[in-house]
């Protein structure tokens, strides 16, 4: 084979930086192969280890993707009624979002929840919100994903609490937290205490749901928001595996073994950016993976080594120029998902630049990924891009370099002291100025924005209307709660979560009891905070 | 003025955490010759009147991602004036609905970058307006 080597007037480089060439062939794929443990050329059968393509042997064809549109705001009510009509549409899981007050531990009439309650997502401040929101809806079947994080032992808590009186059997409720306060240091921003007992409280709820709750996933950890905040898509894996690293190495440390909860985390990526890019990101990222839970951590358990994700969003790469081409995007990373074999999909709808997504743009994202399943046959095989010269080129290269920043990153000190010293987010954010740079420079296209414009007025958006009553209403709700509740016992149970937090005990059992008694979001979080203190952010540049 | 660096205070009101632009916006002014202080998130109205006031900030910028910007620039204007510091140049980015935007300005707010605005133009606005207010 007399293969053309000679690179091309300029190299053309993907967004992780790896130069794509014109044309692949075979001889492409063997010199780019890293050397595999268990021997074979790393792309097997799905199911099989190193699992990269796919962590079941029929993934879709089997049972498609979950659609799991992120949703709430307003009340717990609003967000109930919302939750219905998803059901109704055929979403198979839902996607919780909390308002800001809430995810930073703020009851509603705190000062610094002004014209915040209910904006951003649900506001919840005791149990009671949490058992209105999942009224009447049957949470053994549709699974539930809470995008909680800063105060996440508390929605932990809250939600199991909320199961378990309804009659549901902790030991065998299904679901997922977000709770990775890692990432929120470097991107989000929903932090509340220090970076140690952050980290604390996820070991916490992580070694918690392990003996109570042992099918529940108790951490999604997410590249996607490190993505979002200017991380390059090899940086946004590497970046997740060292921080899912860092609170597996924690776990451990309480005694528990690898296969005892290692099958229960879950991974939160993102899917903007060239689609085969992203593919293969994934492909390697699930490898990469399974490599590492099986090789450094000595799993067995092979669920243990199974990069179970959602893949979604993509809010960076939609535009607010000529919102209805986002609809367009969405069906390129839908599919880009579906080629990458995710466990779960969420959708940015076309809307999510200006409001709170309608009802209507809801839906236009569920069809989008109802038509993949439907009439595009893209769930009778599984991994058809296997086999691709240029994808199972790429796919070595992702994961080399997913390893290379990975060992970057311990030889800087480790995931948890870039980011306690701001190291990591300094080096992210001068990411996100240089892409701003080459977007407003032209060097990086983008429809609409620099390339393709039209001058138009403002385009017809339906924005999410916002009621001051929402407050009122609320905080007539917390009002009642705090009135009818056993002041003393409330009392006695946040004495007890102070304690558990200065002790070396797990706080969880106390959070569930202070939970259980109405004690509110923010009361819980400042018998934390008491201990813990609080979170002082770096700002180097 | 002259010799003297204009002074910008960069700050993230309210507990919006998107903080990806109010960063790149900082380092924009930075390279653009600006001294800027950025404020971090989670402030107050109350911390961000003070903070303008103490450093003397010729510039105060303000970041809201969450729509929560009506409540914060009405508690944040108060404040300013309070303070006696209304005069300073006020500019508001983030996502920020068009229909928004007058009542914005009918607060004091000088200009309003949504979402999508070029880092120039937001430099180019704050050279033109410092120099006009101190001719």
């Amino acid at each position: 084979m007399n293969v053309q080597r000679k690179p091309g007037p300029s190299a053309v480089r993907n967004e992780s930086g790896l130069e794509i060439k014109p044309v692949y062939t075979a001889d492409d794929v063997a010199a780019s192969r890293l050397a595999e443990p268990e021997g074979g050329d790393g792309i097997g059968l799905p199911g099989e280890y190193p699992f990269t393509r796919g962590i079941h042997p029929l993934m879709y064809r089997k049972q498609p993707w979950t659609m799991r549109q992120y949703t709430g705001f307003g009340n717990a009510e609003d967000t109930n009624r919302r939750f219905k009509y998803l059901i109704a549409t055929g979403n198979t899981g839902l996607n919780v979002a909390f308002d800001l007050p809430t995810q930073c531990g703020l009851d509603s009439d705190d000062k610094m929840a002004l014209g915040e309650v209910g904006r951003v997502g649900m506001a919840i401040d005791t149990l009671k919100d949490m058992e209105i929101a999942f009224d009447g809806i049957d949470i053994e079947k549709i699974t539930v994903s809470l995008t909680i994080n800063g105060s996440a032992a508390i929605l932990i808590a809250m939600y199991l609490a909320m199961a378990e009186k309804r009659g549901f059997d902790p030991k065998k409720l299904r679901g997922t937290a977000q709770n990775d306060i890692l990432k929120e240091f470097v991107g989000r921003g929903t932090w509340i205490f220090p970076v140690e007992p952050s980290i604390r409280l996820v070991a916490d709820t992580i070694e918690y749901c392990a003996r109570e709750a042992p099918l529940y996933s108790p951490v999604s950890v997410c590249g996607y928001h490190i993505r979002e905040s200017g991380a390059n898509p090899a940086e946004e894996m590497a970046y997740a595996f060292a921080i899912a690293k860092a609170y597996i190495d924690l776990v451990l440390k309480r005694g528990l073994k690898i296969d005892e909860f290692a099958y229960r985390l879950s991974f939160n990526f993102n899917i903007f950016g060239q689609l085969f890019e992203q593919v293969c990101k994934f492909r390697a990222g699930r490898r990469h993976w399974a490599k590492i839970v099986k090789e450094d951590y000595g799993a067995t358990d092979p669920r243990s080594m199974w990069l179970r994700m959602i893949a979604g969003g993509g809010g960076s790469g939609l535009t607010i120029e000529q919102p209805e081409n986002n609809i367009v995007r969405g069906a390129y990373y839908a599919l880009i998902s579906a080629l990458s074999g995710a466990q779960t999909v969420a959708l940015c709808c076309y809307d999510e630049a200006y409001t709170i997504p309608s009802e209507y743009a809801q839906r236009v994202s569920l069809r989008t990924m109802q038509i993949l399943v439907e009439e595009m046959g893209l769930t009778e095989t599984v991994d058809p891009l296997a086999g691709s010269y240029y994808v199972e080129t790429m796919t070595n290269e992702m994961e080399r370099e997913i390893a290379r920043i990975m060992a970057d990153v311990g030889r800087r000190g480790g995931i948890v002291s870039m980011i306690a010293n701001g190291e990591l987010q300094a080096h992210v954010s001068r990411q996100a100025y240089l892409h701003q740079q080459r977007l407003e420079s032209g060097e990086f296209r983008k429809v609409g924005v620099n390339c393709h414009r039209v001058e138009e007025g403002a385009p017809k958006v339906e924005m999410h209307p916002f009621k001051s009553e929402d407050t009122e209403r609320q905080v007539r709700r917390l009002n009642e709660v705090r009135a009818s509740r056993d002041a003393g016992a409330v009392a006695a149970a946040l004495a007890a979560v102070s304690e558990a937090a200065r002790s070396r005990r797990n706080t969880m059992p106390a959070i569930v009891e202070a939970v259980k008694a109405y004690a509110t979001v923010g009361e819980i979080t400042r018998a934390l905070e008491q201990v813990f203190g609080r979170y002082q952010e770096p700002t180097r540049f | 003025m002259a010799g003297k660096k204009v002074r910008i205070l960069v700050a993230k009101p309210g507990l919006d955490g998107h903080d990806v632009g109010a960063k790149v916006v900082v380092r924009a002014l930075v390279d653009a010759g600006f001294e800027v202080i950025y404020t971090g998130l989670r402030q107050e109205p109350e911390r961000i009147a003070v903070a303008a006031l103490e450093e003397g900030v010729d510039v105060i910028a303000l970041s809201i991602l969450s729509g929560s910007h009506i409540p914060i620039c009405q508690r944040l204007k108060e404040l300013l004036v309070r303070h006696g510091i209304q005069d300073r140049l006020w500019i508001v980015g983030g996502n920020i609905p068009a229909e928004d935007r007058p009542k914005l300005r009918a607060l004091g707010v000088d200009g309003v970058f949504p979402t999508g605005s070029k880092l120039a133009d937001i430099v180019a606005f704050i050279k033109e307006r410092v120099h006009e207010r101190a001719a």
